[in-house]
This record gives C-alpha cells, structure tokens and sequence, in this order.
C-alpha cells in the first residue's frame, strides 16, 4: 500500500514550481485580466511539456498519468495560471494540435458563452467538433475573474471522431483537474493569509495571534486536507479504469469546490478591509476560486452524482 | 499508488472477517455501566484468546505483529460486523503505544500482557476540575518519600474510573516547576490505599464518569513512565494516539454510513436529505483515505507536525453531523432511547475530549500553519 503522489510526480510538481515562480507572477494575471492570452507564460509552459502532459509518447506528449496531472495542475492553481489550462490538458489527447503552449485549446460551453473564448486559439466541443478561433473578433463578456475572458464562439467547425470512452475520460478528467487548480488556488490563499496574519498588528499584536483568526482558518485547512486525498484517489481511479471512477471524481470535485470556496471565504475575512480591493493580490485568487468552484459542475451537482453512484433513491 | 493489499493481508482481513462474522455478540448493553461492564469483559477475553484484542502487537504479549495496514483492515472488519465498543480502549490504544516507547522492559513484560487479556483495566487520570482544556495547569502532586512517591490530588472525568483496575495520570513531581515542567507520568492501582473513587453519570446518563482522589496514596519508583519530570513529553505521545489514527480508526465511521444508508433506503427522502446522505459518505470516505495518505507520509518520514489534530477535528465533527442526519431522518422518533439517539449523545463528547476542539484549531494554527501563539 502506498497512499500519495509516486516520485516522478512530486519532481515534476517541483520544478514546474521553479518555472511558475517567475513565469507566472501575479502581474502576469493582471495581464490576463486586460485580455492578454499571455503568450510566454504558455510557451514557458509548453517547453516544459505541461500542454501535452497526458498526450501519449507516440504522439508528441509526456504520456503521464493522471496521479502526474493532479500534482501539475495543483501547482499552476497556486500560481493563478490564466487561461484554460486544464481544459488544453485534457484536450490534446482528442485533438491533433501542437503542444509547443502554441495551441490553448478551451471547452465549448453548454449554457452560454465559452471559458477563456476570447483567448483560446481552438474550442473543442465534446460532441465532436473542434473550432479555430480568431481571438481579436471576440467579444468578451463581463465577468467577476476578468481572466476567464468568455466570449461566445462562431465558425465551422471540423469534425473530430471521438468514441464515448474518450468523452467520458475527458469529462472525469476536466471535473478532476479543476478540483486539484481549486486545491492549489486555496494553499495559495492560505499562504498569502498566513503570511499576512503572522505580520499585521492590531490591538499591540499579531492578528495571528487571535483565536479568532485562527480557528476559522484551521477549519478551511480540515477541508482542504481532506479534500486532496480524494483527489488522488480520484485519479487513481482514473489510472486503473475503476469501475469507481465517476464516485471517486465526482466525491474529488464536490469537496473540493467546497473546501476552496470556504477557504477564499475566510481568506479575505482574516485580511479585513485590507483584502476588499484589487489592487491586493488575493482577489485574483479569490475569483478563480468562486468561478472554478461551478465549473465542471457545482459541488451540488456531483453531490447528486455521488448519491446516484451509491444507489441513494428519492422514493421509498 | 499502490492502493492494492498484498496477498498476506488479504489472508490476514479475510481471517478476521471469517472470525468476526460466527463471533461479534449482538446487542451487548452499553459498557459504560456496572452489569454491561462486566458482559464487555467477556467479548474483550474472547478477542484475547482468539488473538484479536491486540492485533498491532506483538505475538509475545498476545498480538499478532500485525503492521499498521492490517490494523486498518481489522478495525474496517470489526465495525463492519458490527462490533462493541472496546472497554479496553484506553489501555490498548493510548497507554500501550506509550508503554512500548517510554516504558521499561520490566514495566512492559508486567503489564502488557494482563492489559492485553483485560485483567488490568485502565483509565487515563489528567483532567482535574480545575484543569480541562489547561491540561498543564493541573496541581494534583507527587511528592517524593523513601522508595517511592505520595500521591494528592483530583482527577476528574476519568472515562470508565468507577470500572477499571489502574489509572495512568500525570502528577507533579516538582512542587516549584510551573506549566508543563516538572510534571510524572504515573501508573496506578486503583486499590492503593489512600485512592477513592466515585462514579458519576455522563450526558447519556450512564455512570461512565467518575472522579478519582489521591490522599496519601503511595506507589513506588517503579509506577513512573518515562522518567521523572517527563511527563508532559510523555503525555503528549499519548495524546497523538488519541486524537489521531490509533483511538479512531475510519472503520468507525464507514459502518456508520454504511447504517445510515442502509436505514435512509427504507423511506422517501427529499433533495436535502439525498445532498447530506452524499455528503455523509463523502466525509467518511475522505477520512478513510486521509489516513492511508497519513501513514503512507509517516513511514516515509514525512510526518507533519500536528496533523492528529486534523483527525480529531474531522472525526469528531463528523461523527455529530452523521447522528443528527440519522435523527432527522428518523424525526418524531428520533427522541426514543436506542443506538442513534445514544450515538448522538455520545458523539456530543467527540468535540470535547482528548483535548477539546478549541484546542485542536490552536495546534493546528500553530504547528501546522505557524501562527504565533499569543
């Protein structure tokens, strides 16, 4: 029995923390909040292999796992990375597209305008299509994380054969990754908070200090700790093709929706007035944390999931 | 990953399964009185005897040197076949680990093996009335005299006191230390001359309480674990145990989901109660594999300070939100005596001992985050 991320996978995360310290800095976001499709960022990320992390040897990708998507995508959460990230990574093994991070391949929304539209260069569209798009036609809708950057999409576009095993694979992978970039968003908020706490005076002491500041936050840390084991165990799942795997995304996704929103909550309480602004960094993270947390389904949605896989029924 | 068992624990789980399932007693009285005490002491000497009271141990002292993967899966295997309670618990899985670290060979050929077979029955002696969530505040005192040590003092909320044979306390030794200086983890007969204790009913009404006092009561050199003025070290591996992995293991709470589904599927449910039944699962299953990540990091040395505390605040939390969703579902009924209604009463005290949550969020803020403490 070995419970946690293999090796290989803790390296990775490792040094993709080195290239994201400088590659992705908050300034780099706010970058992306004016509409910047942040080019470098994707092209440091593509030289690091991150676009093609699932995509098989064969094909021009690492060929990992999803043990090795989780700890990746983790990390970008805390760094904010802007644009659709999970979205291209679980995109490249559908689509026939460069991973060089020339290619930001976004997800054809159901319900209206489409994710990080306005700075995607394709949207793939799980029924079986996949579009190029003309990024300087868009027109973004406004939204509180200005980095999602939705626009609605047009063309025509070219068919793609994709079986229902892939789309179920893309599917549990979209939902997982996303609650891992939610776990990395919330240790990135935690950090920013304690940092701020141990430091900022009030009534002759540390805020830190306070019981007050800190049994809120030690809470949101019981939720996010238990929350990344399901997370793995949700990808384990996916790596050996459980029969399991909807529950276990599903319970990963849920969870982690969940314990970030309620990180972000407290997050921006322990800061007082000196968080509710923008020109404070913790924003950026605060409003990926709330978008993401209904993206690839709100918490409530794979609640229901999770009550459907486990026989739970309405009638007696 | 590797989140498969090998072929020898496989054997081990389906032997304890096999055992559990012609063996587990079905409706045993509540062991927190006098009569349903003495039934517990039965299944606790069965167990023994069949090898499964201690199965982490090893075989000298009655166990089967099981690791800590096959404890998992016997504790998985005994709440799901419905096992007791344990009466022994506080003595197998909080003294004992201490007793392997700290004690002496003399101390633990002595008392592992009559702790084992439920001949010694302890309880753990620290809370005082002046002294709860302040454990390092306590005044009860040893005062050194020849050969041994005089004990004075209170302890108070001694879990099953008015049942058990001997009390591990923490006393102190050094009447100018302060604080958690200069403070003896002592082993006590309950029949020393000078130790009375009264037993008192708990929130559920069971006399599973009792407050013990020491007049005069002398033990000698030998009663002291782990050295004199080490007792708060001492106590606090003992304390790791208790909020962590060792006191609860998640087998615990899977059963009780599993009960608590198997008692929703019997009625028509409404859109809350089908989100909280998931949740119900989904917390339980997470503490399940948040202990597996645990143990997977501490036997690769990656251990975090103050992470039993996470337990604690997990466990217990959701061991009230798991009763109060089964005394929703079961609404006018839910106030008649039975398990749920004394699980619930029970699981009120989860918050609360072993170091109160309060306390808890302290560590957690404080080791784990490193706020400043004050």
């Amino acid at each position: 029995m070995y419970f946690g991320l293999t090796d290989d996978a803790l390296a990775l995360r490792e040094g993709l923390r080195e290239v994201l310290e400088t590659a992705c800095t908050p300034a780099v976001i706010r970058a992306a909040w004016d509409g910047d499709p942040c080019e470098q960022l994707w092209k440091d990320l593509g030289s690091f292999g991150v676009p093609g992390l699932l995509l098989a040897e064969e094909r021009g990708g690492l060929g990992l796992d999803e043990l090795a998507f989780v700890a990746a995508v983790e990390e970008c959460g805390y760094h904010g990375v802007p644009g659709p990230l999970v979205e291209t990574l679980v995109s490249m093994p559908l689509a026939s597209l460069p991973v060089d991070g020339s290619a930001r391949v976004t997800v054809l929304s159901d319900h209206g305008p489409t994710p990080y539209a306005a700075v995607s260069t394709h949207v793939l569209d799980p029924a079986g299509s996949l579009y190029e798009l003309t990024p300087e036609t868009a027109e973004v809708v406004g939204t509180v994380d200005r980095s999602r950057q939705l626009a609605g999409v047009e063309g025509d576009p070219l068919p793609l054969d994709l079986s229902d095993e892939d789309v179920a694979r893309f599917e549990r992978r979209g939902a997982l990754g996303t609650a891992a970039f939610l776990l990395g968003l919330a240790r990135r908020q935690l950090d920013i908070t304690v940092a701020y706490v141990k430091t900022r005076q009030q009534f002759g002491a540390a805020i830190g200090s306070f019981q007050a500041i800190k049994h809120p936050l030690a809470d949101a840390v019981v939720g996010t700790e238990f929350a990344w084991p399901a997370v793995l165990r949700a990808a384990q799942a996916l790596v050996d093709g459980d029969r399991d795997s909807d529950l276990y995304v599903s319970m990963a996704k849920a969870l982690a929706s969940d314990a970030a929103y309620r990180m972000s909550r407290v997050c921006l309480q322990a800061h007082g007035a000196m968080g509710y602004t923008v020109e404070y960094d913790l924003h950026l993270f605060a409003k990926r944390t709330w978008a993401l947390s209904k993206d690839w389904g709100t918490a409530s949605d794979h609640r229901e999931l999770v009550a459907e896989l486990l026989g739970i029924r309405r009638d007696a | 990953m590797d989140l498969r068992e090998t072929e020898a624990e496989q054997a081990f789980r389906a032997e304890a399964r096999a055992w559990l399932s012609a063996n587990v007693p079905q409706g045993l009285p509540s062991g927190d009185t006098t009569e349903g005490f003495a039934l517990h002491l039965e299944w606790e000497k069965k167990l023994f005897d069949a090898r499964w009271a201690v199965v982490s141990w090893p075989e000298e002292y009655g166990g089967r040197g099981a690791s800590v993967w096959e404890w998992i899966a016997f504790e998985e295997e005994y709440y799901r076949a419905g096992g007791p309670q344990r009466v022994t618990q506080n003595g197998i899985f909080l003294l004992a680990p201490t007793l392997f670290e700290f004690g002496t060979q003399e101390q633990q050929d002595t008392l592992l093996p009559r702790m084992a077979n439920a001949q010694d029955l302890w309880c753990q002696g620290w809370s005082e009335p002046g002294s709860g969530s302040d454990l390092a505040s306590l005044k009860s005192r040893a005062d050194k005299v020849e050969g041994g040590w005089k004990l004075n003092g209170q302890k108070t909320w001694t879990t099953r006191g008015a049942f058990c044979t001997h009390l591990f306390g923490l006393f102190r030794s050094d009447p100018a230390s302060e604080r958690h200086h200069g403070l003896t983890y002592f082993l006590v007969p309950l029949d020393t001359a000078g130790v009375t204790v009264r037993g008192f009913a708990r929130l559920d009404g069971d006399e599973g309480f009792a407050e013990v006092f020491f007049d005069d009561a002398f033990v000698p050199d030998s009663a002291v674990l782990g050295g004199v003025g080490k007792g708060w070290s001492v106590a606090m591996a003992t304390t790791g145990s208790e909020r962590g992995l060792t006191l609860r293991s998640p087998g615990r709470y899977t059963a009780t989901v599993d009960r608590l589904l198997t008692m929703a599927r019997g009625q028509a449910l409404d859109d809350t109660d089908v989100q909280r039944l998931a949740q119900a699962w989904m917390d339980a299953e997470s503490y399940r594999l948040f202990t597996l990540q645990q143990v997977t990091n501490e036997q690769a040395g990656r251990g975090r300070p103050g992470e039993s505390s996470l337990n604690k605040l997990l466990w217990s939390e959701m061991d009230i939100r798991l009763h109060e969703l089964a005394l929703d579902l079961l609404g006018p009924e839910a106030e008649l005596e039975g398990p749920w209604s004394k699980g619930f009463q029970f699981s009120l005290s989860g918050p609360i001992y072993a170091g109160t949550n309060e306390v808890q969020r302290n560590i957690v803020s404080e080791r784990l985050l490193g706020l400043p403490r004050k």
